[in-house]
C-alpha cells in the first residue's frame, strides 16, 4: 500500500518502559540516526535512582525524550508529541505531560491483569479505546503487540523466550525510525559492534530492529511517514554529544593544551560518575584516575598531584562537594590549580539523586569556612561542557586557584549536536613553572642572597608562582595555616592576615580581566525586561524568550558563563533595564548575588521540581514582566503565534 | 564484571626511582630556617633530629623529598625541614600524598601524623593507604593524647583515662596501630621510640628502602599532657621487661637477662588460642621460643605479637619491625598502565586530541 508522507518541522518523542526495558539504549540510538541525519536536537533522559525497581511499577519507569527539528530549537521539549509506552506502568506514568491530540503507541504485550494492578489500573484503558467513557479519548492511542512480533521476529535464534523479548526495544526502535525516516545504518553498525561477542544476540537485536522498520512499512495500522528536514547549520563537523562527555574532553583538553598530566581523584556519586569513567579510558593522554576511599581523599589526591605538577581534578555532585569544602579551602590557601567539577542534583542531602537541579551556586559561593573565594564557571548547554571545563583549567592554571564547574544532571545526561572544534583554535594554557629563585634577599651585614619566595605574586594576575617538587632550590612547604605575604611562612601577624585575606579576593577579582564583555542578545535593542540565566537554564529561556519575541514584544536575554567573579560589565548591563528576570532551579540564587552585588531588585522564576524549565510556563512569566515593563497587554496564546514558533 | 591479571612491576626499593645526589649532604642542609615551636621537652625534637641525622644518609636529591603532614602538633614538622612539604588538613595527608607519589615516582614521599590525626579523623586514608600499599612511608607519633586541642583523650588513651573531656574516665577503647595496620594490608609495619635514637633511625631505613607504604608508631612523649606514658619502656630498671624487641631471624627474648646473657622470658606460639604467650624460655627451652619472621606472608603471627601491646597503662610492647613483606604498590601499577596506554597510541597529543573529540557517529557541514 501507499503511504502518505507528511511534513513536520520538529516533533518531541518520549520512549518509556521499565528500568530493564533499555528506553536509554533506545532513545539514545534514536537520537543518534536524528543527528546523522541533520537534525537539530536537544534530548532528556529522565530515570529513577534504581537501578531495577520493582518490575512494572511507577517507580520503575525510565524515559528518554528527544526533540528534533529542521530548525535552531533549544530545549527537549515541553510536552511529546508521540509516546512509546511498553508497559502500563509507563503509559500512566507520562500521561500526564501528554497535550491532547498527541500520539501514543503502546506494546499490548505488557497490558495483563497483574501490570495493570501495579501501575494502579483497575481496567485496562486499552479495552476502553473508542468507548464514550475512553480515558485515552484525548489520544490518538495505536496498540501493537511490540514484544510479541518481536518474538516471533527472532525465534529462528532459538534465544529463550525472556532474550527473545528483550529485543522489543530494537522493535520499538526500528518502528519509529520507519515512521520519521531515519537513517538505519548507524544503529546496525552499532549493534553490530556492541554485541560482537554474542552472535545470537546481536542477530537477534538487528532482526528485532528490521522487523520494526518493515511492520511501520508494510502494516495498515501506521499510514503516514513524518519528514523532519536536516536543520541548516553552520559549515562543520558534527557530532551528538552528552555534557558529561563534553565535559571529560574538555579536562582532556586542559592537559593536551597546557602540556599537564590530568589527574583525576574523584569518588562515584551520581550524576557525575560517568566523568571518571570516561577519563579512566583516556590513560594514553598521560590522564590518572584514582577512584579514591571517598569524597575527601579524591580531592586530597588531586591537591596533592597538583603540588606536584599535574593538573589536579575532582568531580563530584553537592554532597561531595559539602564533604571536599574544607579541602577546597586549603586549596584556596596553598594557591594550587585545581578544578572542582559539581554536576549538581537534586538536595538537599541525598535529594534527588538521578534529577537536576541548580541550588549549588551558593554553596559554590560561599560554602567554606572563612573568605575563601572561589571562581565559578557554569556549562550552558552538553555541548558547552567541552569550552567551559577548559575554561576551568585555563582558570585554575593561570591564577593557581581552585575553580568550580557547575554542571548538572540535564546537561551530563542531555545531549545535543555539538561542531568539533579545531584543536588549532583551542587556547593555549602555560603552567609558567617556576625554575629559578625569584627574591634578592640583603641580610644586616649587606651581603646579597637569592631566596625563593612561593607567595611573590604576578603583577598582572596576582597568582603566586609554582614550582614543583624536583626542582632544585626552589624547596618551600606551604599548608593550610596563614601565610606571611611573599614568604609564605606561618603568619599571625594580624595587618598580614588582612592583607592576605585582601589579596586572595582581588586576586580572583582580578580574572573579570581577563574575560570576554557579555553577548546581550536584545535584537531590537528597545526592549525593557532583562532575563538573565546560568548554568542549563540557557535552552529553556532562549525558547521563552523566542516565543515572547514572535508573539511581537520585545526582551532581552544575556546568559552568563562566568557566575565569580561577575563580568565586568554586568553591573552595567542590568542598570540598563526596567526589569530583571532571573529564571533558576532554586529558589532564587544567582537573583541574591545580582542584588547583593549590584542593589538590582532582580526578580525570581524559580521551580525546584527536579526537571528543566518548561519553556511555555517561562514565557508566560517574561510576557507578564514586559506588560508591566511597557503597559502593553500580552497574548502568547498559541493562536495568536505559530507552535513551532514556540522553539 | 571480569578480572585481568595485572603485570607485576618488579621489586624495586622504595627509591629506586628517585634521583640521587652526588654531593655528601648534612643534617644541616636539611634544617629550614624556621624557629621549631615544640613545647620544650616534646618528643618531637628528637625525632626531628633523628630524620634530620638520618635524610643525608639517604643520599637523595633534598628537591625529591616531600613531606606532608595533617593537623597536630607532629604535623608542623614539615616546616622545619629544608624539603618540599605541605602541612594539610586534619587527617587528610595520607591521600595528599598517594596524589603526589601517584603522579610522580621520582619523589621520596612521608607522611608525619598523629594518634589523633591518623587514626581519629583520618582513619580512613590510613587504612586505604595501607591498602593500596602506595610508596610512601607513614611516620605515626604516637603520644596517647591530643596535645594541639590541649590535652583530650585519644583514640591510642587508655579506658579509663582522666582528661579535660573525660572527667569520670574514658570509656572509649583504643586502637592498637599496629594490629590496625594489619587489618588494613600493611606491607611494612614496625614500632619504634622517640628516644631511642639508633633504633628510630634503623628502622626508618628500612622504612625508606621499603616499595610500598611503610607504617612506622613512632612512642613520643608528651610532656605537657601525658607525661610519662611511656616511661616503662624508657627507664632503665624497667625497660627490659617491658620492650619486647622483634629482629628478624633472632628469637624473640626479653627481660632480665639468664645466665647465656640473653632475656630470660621469650614468645612461644599458643597453642590454646592460636596466639602467642609469654614463658620464661627455662621452662621451655630455647629451641621452643618463637624466631621473628618480618617476611611471613601470612600475618597472623606478627597480629599475634602486636596483641602483646598493653592496651591500658604501657608497661609492655613490643618494639621493632613487625612486618616486612613484597606486594606490588598502588602508584607503580597505576603509571605502568599510563606507559602500556602511552606506547599502543603514538603521535602527537594535538592530534589525538583532534582524533578523540572528532570520533564518534559524524556529520559535515557545508
Amino acid at each position: 500500500m501507499s503511504k502518505q508522507v507528511k511534513q513536520l518541522d520538529r516533533v518531541i518523542i518520549r520512549f518509556a518502559g521499565d528500568s530493564g526495558d533499555g528506553m536509554q539504549l533506545t532513545g539514545d540510538r534514536f537520537t543518534q540516526e536524528s543527528a546523522v541525519f541533520g537534525n537539530d536536537l536537544v534530548t532528556l533522559p529522565n530515570f529513577p535512582a534504581e537501578i531495577r525497581a520493582p518490575q512494572g511499577t511507577l517507580p520503575g519507569v525510565s524515559s528518554f525524550q528527544v526533540h528534533f527539528a529542521d530548525h535552531d530549537i533549544l530545549t527537549a521539549g515541553d510536552a511529546p508529541d508521540v509516546l512509546v509506552a511498553m508497559n502500563p506502568a509507563a503509559l500512566r506514568a507520562n500521561l500526564g505531560d501528554l497535550p491532547k491530540g498527541a500520539t501514543i503507541i503502546v506494546d499490548t504485550h505488557d497490558f495483563t491483569p497483574r501490570n495493570l494492578t501495579k501501575a494502579g489500573y483497575d481496567a485496562n484503558p486499552l479495552d476502553q479505546l473508542g468507548d464514550a467513557n475512553d480515558p485515552l479519548g484525548e489520544f490518538s492511542v495505536q496498540p501493537v503487540d511490540l514484544t510479541g512480533m518481536t518474538v516471533e521476529a527472532v525465534k529462528e535464534f532459538g534465544l529463550s523466550r525472556k532474550d527473545a523479548a528483550r529485543a522489543k526495544n530494537m522493535f520499538a526502535l526500528g518502528l519509529l525510525s520507519w515512521m520519521y525516516g531515519r537513517p538505519t545504518d548507524p544503529t546496525i553498525t552499532f549493534l553490530e559492534k556492541r554485541f560482537a561477542k554474542v552472535a545470537d544476540i546481536r542477530d537477534a537485536n538487528i532482526t528485532a530492529f528490521k522487523a520494526g522498520w518493515n511492520f511501520g512499512e508494510t502494516t495498515e495500522t501506521f499510514v503516514v511517514q513524518y519528514e523532519i528536514k536536516p536543520a541548516p547549520m553552520a559549515p562543520g563537523t558534527y557530532r551528538n554529544i552528552t555534557g558529561n562527555l563534553a565535559l571529560s574532553y574538555g579536562l582532556i583538553a586542559g592537559g593536551v593544551q597546557s602540556g599537564l598530566p590530568v589527574f583525576l581523584g574523584s569518588y562515584p556519586i551520581t550524576p557525575a560518575s560517568d566523568i571518571l569513567h570516561e577519563l579512566s579510558k583516556h590513560k594514553a593522554f598521560g590522564v590518572t584516575t584514582l577512584q579514591a576511599e571517598d569524597e575527601i581523599a579524591g580531592i586530597g589526591a588531586a591537591i596533592g598531584a597538583s603540588f606536584s605538577g599535574s593538573l589536579g581534578v575532582t568531580t563530584t555532585s553537592g554532597p561531595g562537594i559539602a564533604l571536599k569544602s574544607e579541602a577546597i579551602g586549603l586549596a584556596v590557601m596553598t594557591e594550587l590549580p585545581l578544578v572542582v567539577v559539581d554536576v549538581q542534583r537534586g538536595g538537599p542531602s541525598t535529594g534527588l539523586p538521578t534529577k537536576t537541579e541548580q541550588a549549588d551556586l551558593l554553596q559554590a559561593m560561599f560554602g567554606r569556612n572563612g573568605e575563601a573565594p572561589v571562581p565559578i564557571v557554569a556549562p550552558q548547554s552538553p555541548g558547552d561542557c567541552f569550552d567551559a571545563a577548559l575554561e576551568a583549567c585555563r582558570i585554575a592554571i593561570t591564577y593557581r586557584t581552585p575553580v568550580m564547574l557547575l554542571s548538572d544532571g540535564y546537561l551530563a545526561n542531555g545531549s545535543e549536536p555539538w561542531r568539533i572544534p579545531e584543536v588549532d583554535d583551542l587556547p593555549a594554557i602555560d603552567p609558567r613553572f617556576a625554575t629559578e629563585r625569584n627574591k634578592t634577599v640583603v641580610a644586616k651585614d649587606g651581603t646579597e642572597s637569592e631566596e625563593y619566595w612561593p607567595y611573590l605574586r604576578d603583577e598582572e594576575t596576582l597568582a603566586r608562582p609554582w614550582a614543583i617538587p624536583g626542582t632544585a632550590g626552589l624547596e618551600h612547604r606551604i599548608g593550610g595555616i596563614e601565610k606571611a605575604d611573599g614568604t609564605g611562612n606561618i603568619s599571625y601577624d594580624p595587618a598580614n592576615h588582612d592583607l592576605m585575606v585582601r589579596t586572595r579576593q582581588a586576586k580572583v577579582d582580578r580574572i573579570a580581566e581577563s574575560l570576554p564583555p557579555l553577548e546581550v542578545d536584545d535584537p531590537s535593542g528597545r526592549a525593557k525586561v532583562l532575563v538573565i540565566g546560568w548554568g542549563s537554564t540557557y535552552g529553556p529561556i532562549g525558547a521563552g524568550v523566542r516565543r515572547v519575541r514572535k508573539a511581537g514584544f520585545n526582551v532581552a536575554q544575556v546568559h552568563l558563563r562566568h557566575l565569580n567573579p561577575f563580568p565586568k560589565d554586568l553591573g552595567e548591563i542590568l542598570e540598563r533595564y526596567d526589569k530583571v528576570l532571573v529564571p533558576e532551579m532554586n529558589l532564587g540564587q544567582l537573583s541574591l548575588l545580582l542584588r547583593g552585588r549590584y542593589l538590582v531588585d532582580a526578580i525570581g522564576y524559580n521551580q525546584v521540581n527536579g526537571m528543566p524549565i518548561k519553556a511555555a510556563a517561562l514565557a508566560e512569566a517574561i510576557g507578564g514582566l514586559v506588560a508591566d515593563a511597557e503597559g502593553v497587554t500580552v497574548d502568547l496564546t498559541p493562536a495568536s503565534i505559530s507552535t513551532e514558533a514556540a522553539q | 564484571m571480569s578480572t585481568t591479571q595485572l603485570p607485576f612491576p618488579g621489586l624495586r626499593s622504595g627509591v629506586e626511582l628517585v634521583p640521587t645526589s652526588d654531593q655528601p649532604q648534612t643534617g644541616k642542609e636539611y634544617t629550614s630556617d624556621q624557629e621549631v615551636r615544640w613545647c620544650p621537652g616534646c618528643g618531637d625534637y628528637a625525632v626531628l633530629k633523628a630524620v634530620q641525622g638520618f635524610l643525608p644518609d639517604l643520599g637523595l636529591r633534598r628537591e625529591n623529598i616531600v613531606f606532608v603532614s595533617g593537623i597536630g602538633c607532629s604535623s608542623r614538622f614539615p616546616y622545619y625541614l629544608d624539603t618540599y612539604g605541605m602541612h594539610s588538613i586534619h587527617g587528610r595527608a595520607p591521600s595528599i600524598a598517594t596524589g603526589i607519589a601517584t603522579a610522580r615516582e621520582d619523589l621520596s614521599v612521608w607522611v608525619v601524623t598523629g594518634d589523633g590525626d591518623a587514626l581519629s579523623i583520618g582513619g580512613n586514608h590510613l587504612i586505604h593507604a595501607l591498602r593500596r600499599n602506595v610508596n610512601m612511608t607513614i611516620l605515626l607519633f604516637n603520644n596517647r593524647i591530643y596535645g594541639l586541642t590541649k590535652g583530650q583523650y585519644s583514640p591510642t588513651s587508655e579506658a579509663g583515662k582522666v582528661t579535660k573531656s573525660t572527667p569520670m574516665g574514658s570509656v572509649d577503647h583504643p586502637f592498637n596501630p599496629v594490629s590496625l595496620a594489619f587489618g588494613a594490608e600493611g606491607s611494612f609495619v614496625a614500632r619504634t621510640i622517640d628516644s631511642d635514637r639508633k633504633h628510630l633511625t634503623s628502622v626508618l631505613s628500612a622504612a625508606a628502602a621499603h616499595r610500598g607504604t611503610s607504617f612506622v608508631e613512632i612512642y613520643q612523649n608528651c610532656p605537657i599532657f601525658n607525661d610519662g606514658a611511656f616511661d616503662a619502656i624508657k627507664n632503665a630498671d624497667t625497660k627490659a621487661d617491658a620492650i619486647i624487641p622483634l629482629v628478624h631471624g633472632e628469637p624473640i627474648r626479653f627481660g632480665a637477662p639468664d645466665s647465656s646473657g640473653n632475656g630470660a622470658k621469650g614468645l612461644i606460639r599458643d597453642s590454646e588460642t592460636g596466639g602467642v604467650k609469654i614463658v620464661e624460655v627455662a621452662d621451655v627451652g630455647e629451641s621452643a621460643i618463637l624466631v621473628h619472621d618480618a617476611h611471613n606472608p601470612d600475618p597472623s603471627t606478627a597480629f599475634a605479637i602486636s596483641r602483646l601491646t598493653d592496651s591500658g597503662y604501657l608497661n609492655q610492647s613490643p618494639i621493632g619491625i613487625f612486618r616486612q613483606v613484597e606486594r606490588p604498590s598502588y602508584d607503580d601499577q597505576a603509571r605502568a598502565q599510563i606507559s602500556t596506554a602511552r606506547a599502543a597510541a603514538p603521535g602527537e597529543p594535538a592530534d589525538r586530541l583532534a582524533a578523540l573529540i572528532g570520533g564518534g557517529d559524524t556529520w559535515t557541514i557545508v
